[in-house]
């Protein structure tokens, strides 16, 4: 099994190769992304024999690795890995089938895709740190590169600069993280290192550099900045991929550092900071969503408050296992695990179908598209589903992954210590309103897109996708009804992966096809909800069709007797139809001013006067006044510091080695001796 | 024999809470109609108007898609399901180990979701109004009822609804000051959920004031009679939970007769009576609220409802 791993990673290496050498070679697109949708499908295969069928047991050894005795880099496949491995299959094939349907590309975006989808391969198959951080920094580069791809812009520049500059943060945390873990364990390989737990000021900071290095990739905020300028710069089946999959490989490290490699011994309280930045990065997320003009921003956002959710279920995990309450944490667990997946299947689903609606109705701004369920009807339906998922409506995938979500909270309580009790309750409040708040911004996305009167002339214009792209959107939709359906059947796949997280007794939170909370006291049956629905629309229909048996009758609009518009203005008033900025009002005003510093000018002309109005609206991201702009300043002011150093005299400079090397072997004195 | 009383015992709730639905908002009106003097429509009214709408063809415009024509039985389903698991007369029902608390929530959720989307499926300006200002509120009203919920599931250890109406009857847990303010809470929510003043005035016929009402002004025909029909709905089981939740007594226990039933429904009878004079005291009494303050009067559940746990939080503590 990890020699098919390897050998499906080799065979990206090799497309990427290829892809250099096809350059503007009119098949170059087809072999690559036909390549990647084979080899995701046989990550996705290997990951579903490997959870349903048993793990390998001995981690595979390769001939490469650092210098040094015992350092060859291994592969292996537990639980989590394999997990995350079918989440990066599912969406790495999706992905690919779009982009062998959708318009090529520039060639230069061609070889980065595949080593992007080996670097997270590789990050989630490692079995020691070097291995894993290799993986990780690759998948940086390369999704760097794909975000670069379209450089002739300077927004898409600007976007590719700041991610690199989070993507290093990233790596300049998690290197230290698992310095400070290795420094204890005398070895790089995962066993030797869970057998050395971290203890006292050690555990604090692998904890903090953990939470901001993976915090950085996945987007928790305050280290968001990066996702809603990225995602948009990115083709739309690569900017699938990193909020479906790269954001859960951050994740991924995240767990695997915190809950498996530190032991299971650590504290309750390691719960809280993941709890505090989980909960804020889904109500800022969330809240951000509504105020959004453009769908890729949108929907971006919409990830940042997924990750949140993900991560407070993390911090549950922890904080359970800290109070040994091994059920608890094996729920919250599988609400982690299980909401990584169904958010990486609808999100995919979702930024594809934003990639569709670019390419039929050739914009991807709100205030220019509208009415293209007339047009755009299959894909209409696709982004339904997927957006009464991300809005969590029951059945659909996401209401069961928020239900366990939200048991875990509610037990909260359980921990006992009354600190965390008020956490547990502030947390449950904020994930209960960024929840109603990505339903809000999912029905403005799809009632400014799909439903209303067209906005701009290009959108009338607007036609159904090609069908292979059509294909590409319908197989998540299938997939996230489907996990929708069978939650419990998923969760049953998931209990090796559960094991790693809650302990090695923890058993999945489901039985038959229930999901269960709380002793089996609580239970949520999808099949049975779906069915009670299906049963009753269809009895409602046929109850009502026999009394009622009129055809509908089509007719100019009401709209309260507002009357029609001027000829020369086909698809009616654009004023008389809210737009973007109109639908995001409400929220803009009662919670935008004070969490997003959102601010209106309205200048309205005297009586008489003819020159028009202007109403402007504007929200800016705490993060950039209160994170990144103090940042810049304190790089401008220690890079001109540091500018007189090239003024020191000579003898300046011999001091300042000097002190730099007793310094250091100072460090490493203390170290040894600590 | 324990199945089929179960199965007998839903259906009965089923057609009581749809007979009783109409019937309950004509009450609500004819009760309010004598506190401001007026003779007021007799309570059946509403049940004749829903016969005549369905007798009308509906009209819509032109272009309208397929949503609205499909929105309305699929909110109108999804109310009948969320208030299917909600018990009325008697406990024990075969849907009860489905109703759990935040599953209603989710139901309720794709109830407002399939109105808000006919709300914007015209483009016309009142309905993506009415649509916004809903899901605003829902963003205030959502996090109260779950720490509502928290309440319940830390006195009864679930959010299954039957089993906290039961432990609320027999667990002997007296009078608490969190479940009290955790009916503030919940009674807030409810006014907000239903669309009743002051968040919204059901009877408006100023456009500009409208939430609930904005997003219907293109429906007719069927289709109106289908969301007059699921707001009465909804309004019901809000009252049948407030009702299951803190006024446990009186409905007939699992596996009981006709008899027990019937005592059951008397007493049912008379919760909603009462809560139904509540509302329209209520609501004679007050007056509508500007949009913009009703995050304030739901962030006050919010802090009522955060309160109640807290004060939990102190008693298991200090016990």
């Amino acid at each position: 099994m990890l020699t098919g791993l390897l050998l499906c990673i080799l065979l990206l290496g090799l497309l990427a190769l290829a892809a250099v050498g096809l350059g503007r070679h009119p098949l170059a697109g087809r072999v690559v992304h036909g390549g990647c949708l084979a080899i995701s499908l046989g990550f996705a295969g290997l990951a579903l024999a490997g959870l349903g069928l048993g793990l390998p047991e001995a981690p595979l050894a390769l001939p490469i690795g650092l210098p040094g005795a015992g350092a060859a880099s291994l592969l292996a496949l537990d639980g989590l890995s394999a997990w995350f491995l079918l989440l990066l299959g599912v969406t790495g094939a999706c992905a690919s089938l779009y982009a062998l349907g959708a318009p090529a590309g520039p060639p230069r975006s061609l070889p980065p895709f595949p080593l992007f989808l080996a670097g997270m391969a590789i990050c989630l198959a490692a079995a020691d740190a070097f291995t894993l951080l290799l993986g990780f920094e690759l998948m940086s580069l390369a999704s760097w590169a794909l975000v670069a791809a379209d450089h002739a812009e300077a927004e898409n520049r600007a976007a590719a600069r700041r991610y690199l500059m989070f993507a290093a943060l990233a790596g300049a945390c998690l290197v230290p993280a698992f310095g400070l873990l290795a420094a204890g364990a005398g070895g790089l390989d995962f066993t030797a290192l869970r057998a050395a737990p971290p203890e006292g000021w050690r555990a604090a900071a692998v904890l903090a550099l953990a939470l901001a290095g993976a915090g950085a990739k996945a987007g928790l905020v305050p280290l968001h900045a990066w996702l809603p300028l990225a995602h948009p710069a990115a083709p739309s089946h690569v900017s699938a991929l990193m909020s479906g999959a790269m954001t859960k490989v951050a994740l991924y490290v995240l767990a695997r550092l915190l809950l498996d490699l530190c032991g299971p011994l650590q504290p309750a309280w390691w719960g809280v900071p993941l709890l505090a930045a989980g909960a804020c990065s889904a109500l800022f997320g969330a809240l951000r969503a509504n105020m959004e003009g453009d769908t890729k921003v949108l929907l971006a956002c919409s990830t940042i408050e997924n990750i949140g959710f993900i991560t407070v279920a993390l911090g549950l995990v922890l904080a359970f296992r800290g109070a040994d309450l091994g059920p608890l944490a094996a729920l919250a667990a599988g609400a982690a695990l299980l909401h990584a997946l169904n958010h990486g299947v609808f999100k995919t689903l979702l930024f594809l179908v934003a990639g569709a609606v670019a390419h039929g109705a050739g914009s991807r701004k709100l205030d220019r598209l509208g009415g293209l369920i007339h047009a755009m009807p299959v894909t209409a339906l696709a982004a339904l589903v997927g957006m009464a998922a991300a809005a969590s409506l029951p059945p659909l995938s996401g209401f069961a992954s928020e239900w366990l979500l939200l048991e875990a909270l509610l037990a909260g309580w359980r921990v006992g210590d009354i600190g965390f009790q008020v956490v547990a309750a502030a947390a449950t409040a904020l994930v209960a309103m960024a929840a109603a708040l990505a339903a809000a911004a999912m029905l403005r996305c799809f009632g400014l897109v799909f439903l209303g009167r067209i906005r701009s002339p290009r959108a009338a214009g607007a036609e159904e996708v090609p069908r292979l792209e059509r294909l590409s959107l319908l197989l998540p939709a299938g997939l996230t009804v489907l996990l929708g359906l069978f939650p419990a059947a998923m969760l049953g796949l998931a209990a090796p992966a559960i094991a790693v997280l809650a302990g090695p007794a923890a058993l999945p939170p489901a039985r038959g096809l229930a999901l269960t909370a709380g002793e089996g006291a609580s239970t949520y049956l999808p099949l049975a909800v779906a069915g009670l629905l299906v049963a009753s629309l269809v009895t409602v229909w046929f109850l009502v069709r026999r009394r009622s048996t009129g055809a509908t009758l089509r007719g100019p609009v009401w709209n309260c007797g507002f009357i029609d518009p001027p000829p020369w203005l086909p698809f009616g008033d654009p004023l008389s139809q809210p737009g973007a900025a109109g639908m995001a009002q409400p929220l803009r005003r009662m919670l935008g001013g004070s969490l997003l510093g959102a601010t209106e000018t309205v200048l309205m002309r005297a009586p008489g006067d003819p020159r028009p109005g202007h109403y402007a609206a504007q929200a800016a991201d705490p993060s950039e006044a209160g994170l990144l702009a103090p940042l810049a300043r304190l790089r401008d002011s220690v890079a001109g510091r540091a500018e007189r150093l090239r003024e020191l005299t000579i003898r300046g400079c011999l001091g300042l080695s000097f002190g730099t090397l007793v310094g250091l072997l100072a460090l490493l004195a203390w170290l040894e001796g600590g | 024999m324990l199945l089929l009383g179960a199965v007998v015992v839903q259906l009965l709730h089923v057609a009581l809470m749809l007979a009783a639905a109409p019937l309950l908002v004509g009450v609500v009106r004819w009760l309010k109609a004598r506190m401001q003097g007026r003779r007021g429509a007799s309570p059946l009214q509403p049940w004749r108007d829903l016969e005549k709408l369905l007798r009308k063809r509906p009209v819509l415009a032109a272009n309208a898609s397929l949503v609205s024509e499909v929105a309305p039985y699929v909110a109108f389903a999804a109310s009948l399901v969320a208030v299917a698991c909600v018990p009325s007369f008697s406990r024990g029902m075969l849907l009860a180990p489905v109703g759990d608390l935040i599953l209603l929530a989710g139901l309720l959720a794709l109830a407002r979701m399939a109105l808000a989307l006919v709300g914007m499926d015209v483009g016309t300006a009142f309905g993506g109004l009415g649509a916004a200002r809903e899901m605003s509120f829902s963003v205030f009203a959502e996090p109260a009822l779950l720490l509502c919920v928290l309440t319940f599931a830390i006195l009864a250890g679930t959010t299954n609804l039957d089993l906290i109406a039961a432990t609320f009857r027999d667990g002997g847990l007296g009078l608490r000051v969190s479940l009290a303010l955790a009916a503030m809470a919940m009674l807030t929510v409810a006014v907000a959920e239903n669309a009743r003043i002051p968040v919204d005035n059901p009877a408006t016929h100023l456009e500009l004031t409208m939430v609930h009402e904005a997003m219907l002004l293109e429906s007719s025909g069927r289709h109106l009679a289908l969301w007059e029909y699921q707001a009465a709905l909804k309004l019901t089981l809000w009252l049948a939970l407030l009702a299951a939740i803190f006024v446990p007594f009186g409905a007939a226990p699992a596996g009981a007769g006709p008899l027990a039933w019937v005592l059951g429904l008397a007493a049912w009878l008379l919760k909603m009576g009462v809560l139904c004079l509540a509302l329209a005291v209520f609501e004679s009494a007050i007056a509508k609220m500007r949009v913009f303050r009703v995050p304030e009067f739901l962030g006050a559940a919010l802090l009522l409802a955060l309160l109640a746990a807290a004060l939990l939080f102190v008693s298991t503590g200090l016990a």
